[in-house]
């Protein structure tokens, strides 16, 4: 029969991405796209495979549909195998009833029997929440060389950001001794990356266990770590210094795409060495016109470009006609950005259309009070009207006031 | 296929090559670079993956590896299939296949693939066009007119050089096929021939077969122009952009025609996506200094420098300060700092160290070979 598998993976993609507004109405969180022709998701997928992990159990939630397509059978990551590959693991009705995944631990703990199938030594619970590109082989290996019964990829973080994650202390030899959500006074600065590796024996029991206590959270974070840790567990944590960045609010988004225009942010979506797979269009080569400047921007297949663009990242099919003006913003798969329109700070989702004349952000210093500015974002099959100008902050269609 | 016939493809990866002896020194006709992501099979291929025809037989002969990289399983064109789906058909696959010399001599080759096939009709193609054809709509024609051969052609002005590579048809105001010119010497305006042929399977049979049999190997000279009168050999004419390529220099033009937006639409439609290889690259990236004008630019891209008329294929680089202008940079190339570059044809991975100065001209442009190191 097959071999084992030494370590699956579980990446949880069921999260809303509520912050994330506009861009999430139809979508979750890991489908929202990201670098030009990526999606969030792409990134653990991709690190996966790069790390030797064929074994994935994507597991879905809130609004599937768009993720369920994406993943198919894992054919794009090299994850479609005759033994494991890419499961996507939605909630599912047993004999008992059903109900939907109600944590994170929760979600894992329905899974089990897939586990289960595969008889892992270890299991790595991933999100599809960041872009990173990280060795979650040495990470095993920092595991095996701890003999841990779980490890957390950990990064130091400035002090005053602290207080917004939660906290690991841990002593000089990576043993973690406490644990705290969201201190006020933190006292350490190794923030969770939410990249866990458990040893799968032991979290399998904390499952159940956390599972037949109704009194208590069935999340990993409020429950799992820190009922491991007062059973004193050996929980270490494993520092990674590499890019990291949540993509939960619009802003956040913005900057992360922006990262890659920076030479001096590490985060090199060219290294040969660390392929980021994707699913890819079927679309010609992109169109640059004989009046357009492209400067300091990424462009991708199929687009057609005769405007002027600066500092931004173009996904796929994206049109922008002569005379329109793009700058410091982001245009998704698809979208039209008419003659004469301007878009600056702006997020633009999947085929909206900018007519003629609108004008979409604003600069920061172009706001008298800082805390005015933030980027506008138009939202996905969204048409913004010739001449309609959208502010700094806003957002169409504002699902903020709903 | 939209008749509910079943149709096999026949394409043949290595006909004509030796018209541009540079770009197949190390590749089919076939697997030859275009258009800034391709290799000109996908063309034909993704025809017929979008007229429905699921079960293809690639016929070659002779420098195939890239071409078997290329289509890999086929799993790209969707025909990576349990029942029919892609199949490759090298020489010496079996006891009648061996170098052959003409189209019928390669069809003798792979007949017992051709019989093995339940499909009522075959549709030929070579792999020295580029162009976006509904082979659907040429089956229908073909059932239609109860033709015995249909043959798709296309209006264009020849240069003699040209015609010398090309087939040339004499059609009447039928559409029927009257008189069959093979490499002629002639020029202006003619109907040159694409090469892409629907018969039925039972006369392509018997062609082969009566070909084998009387030492017969020229399916152009002995069965389109010897017995043009005796078969019904209808013409069906492709409007909209085609490149055939029949020189560097057409190859050259071909690929530059691709600039002008009418021919863009008509090659790459939203409806006849043409499909290609994925290798996963990241978007193109222009920096900050970049100058890129009336320019295709595939993924994988980094450029610093400025480019104009040009074609850049997947993970090309243009360094800082260098000039790309009127030319054909493929896949994986580095042309260096401060390089100038114009009416130049880079084959894969070439490597332009920095400040080079390379010209040819738009009517004899430079080819350097695969992995060249200037």
């Amino acid at each position: 029969m097959y071999t084992r598998k030494e370590c699956v993976a579980m990446l949880l993609a069921g999260g809303q991405g509520s912050r994330l507004y506009a861009l999430t109405q139809d979508m979750a969180k890991p489908a929202v796209p990201y670098g030009g022709k990526y999606k969030i998701i792409d990134f653990p997928l991709s690190n996966c495979v790069n790390s030797g992990i064929d074994t994935v159990g994507v597991l879905t939630q809130y609004q599937p549909l768009v993720l369920n397509d994406y993943i198919g059978n894992g054919q794009p990551w090299d994850l479609d195998k005759q033994y494991g590959g890419a499961h996507c693991l939605p909630p599912y009705q047993t004999a008992l009833g059903a109900e939907w995944y109600k944590g994170t631990a929760n979600a894992i703990y329905q899974n089990i029997a897939f586990v289960d199938r595969y008889n892992p030594e270890y299991v790595i619970i991933l999100s599809g929440d960041h872009i990173y590109k990280m060795d979650y082989n040495q990470m095993l290996e920092f595991h095996k060389a701890k003999n841990a019964d779980a490890t957390i990829a950990v990064q130091n973080v400035p002090i005053e950001e602290a207080s917004r994650m939660g906290i690991m202390i841990a002593d000089d030899e990576c043993n973690i001794t406490d644990f705290e959500e969201k201190p006020a006074h933190p006292r350490s600065t190794l923030a969770s990356m939410g990249i866990y590796i458990f040893t799968w024996k032991k979290l399998r029991q904390y499952l159940i266990d956390n599972e037949n206590n109704p009194d208590e959270d069935k999340d990993f974070g409020k429950a799992i770590i820190p009922n491991m840790l007062n059973a004193g567990e050996k929980l270490v944590a494993y520092t990674f210094s590499g890019y990291w960045k949540d993509v939960g609010t619009l802003d956040a988004l913005w900057d992360a795409n922006m990262d890659i225009l920076n030479p001096t942010i590490p985060i090199d979506l060219y290294d040969p060495d660390w392929k980021m797979y994707s699913r890819n269009p079927v679309l010609p080569p992109q169109y640059i016109g004989p009046e357009a400047t492209v400067e300091n921007s990424m462009v991708s297949e199929g687009c057609i470009i005769d405007g002027k663009l600066d500092n931004s990242v173009i996904f796929e099919g994206v049109t922008v006609e002569k005379g329109a003006v793009v700058t410091d913003s982001v245009i998704m798969t698809g979208s039209v950005v008419k003659a004469g329109a301007v878009v600056e700070y702006a997020i633009v989702g999947e085929n909206s259309v900018i007519e003629s004349g609108a004008h979409i952000g604003a600069r920061p210093e172009s706001c008298e009070n800082r805390d005015d500015w933030g980027i506008a974002v138009i939202g996905h099959k969204v048409t913004v009207s010739e001449g309609q100008v959208v502010g700094a902050k806003q957002m169409i269609p504002d699902v903020k006031k709903k | 296929m939209s008749l509910n016939k079943k149709v096999l493809g026949i394409i043949f990866a290595n006909m004509h090559e030796e018209v541009v002896p540079e770009l197949t020194r190390e590749r089919t006709m076939g697997s030859v670079l275009f258009g800034g992501r391709y290799r000109l099979i996908d063309f034909t291929l993704s025809n017929m993956a979008n007229s429905g025809v699921d079960e293809v037989g690639i016929v070659t002969k002779s420098n195939y590896q890239s071409l078997l990289d290329h289509i890999g399983s086929g799993r790209e064109w969707d025909m990576a299939r349990k029942n029919g789906g892609l199949h490759l058909l090298p020489p010496f696959s079996n006891v009648t296949s061996g170098i052959y010399r003409g189209r019928l001599e390669a069809l003798y080759g792979v007949s017992d693939f051709i019989k093995s096939s339940d499909a009522e009709y075959v549709i030929m193609s070579d792999c020295d066009v580029a162009a976006t054809i509904d082979y659907n709509a040429v089956f229908e024609a073909h059932v239609k007119s109860g033709a015995d051969i249909t043959a798709v052609y296309a209006s264009s002005n020849l240069t003699l050089e040209s015609a010398a590579h090309s087939n040339v048809f004499g059609i009447d105001e039928s559409g029927r096929v009257n008189n069959v010119m093979i490499n002629p010497q002639i020029s202006g305006e003619c109907n040159v021939s694409l090469n892409i042929y629907v018969i039925s399977k039972t006369l392509l049979m018997s062609m082969i077969l009566d070909g084998a049999a009387n030492g017969i190997y020229s399916f152009a000279k002995s069965i389109l122009q010897a017995r043009c009168g005796d078969y019904k050999i209808m013409g069906y004419k492709h409007e909209g952009y085609f490149s055939k390529i029949t020189s560097v220099k057409t190859y050259y033009d071909a690929n530059m025609a691709l600039l002008c937006t009418e021919n863009r639409k008509s090659l790459f439609n939203d409806e006849f996506p043409i499909y290609t290889k994925v290798l996963d690259n990241p978007p193109a990236k222009f920096d900050i200094g970049a100058k890129v004008k009336n320019s295709l630019i595939a993924d994988g891209c980094i450029i610093e420098g400025t480019v104009e008329n040009s074609i850049l294929f997947r993970g090309a680089r243009v360094g800082k300060g260098a000039v790309v202008r009127d030319s054909i940079i493929m896949q994986d190339t580095v042309i260096g700092k401060k390089c100038e570059i114009s009416c130049v044809i880079t084959d894969k991975a070439v490597n332009i160290s920095d400040q080079k100065i390379l010209g040819g001209s738009k009517n004899y442009p430079i080819y350097i070979g695969k992995k060249a190191q200037i």
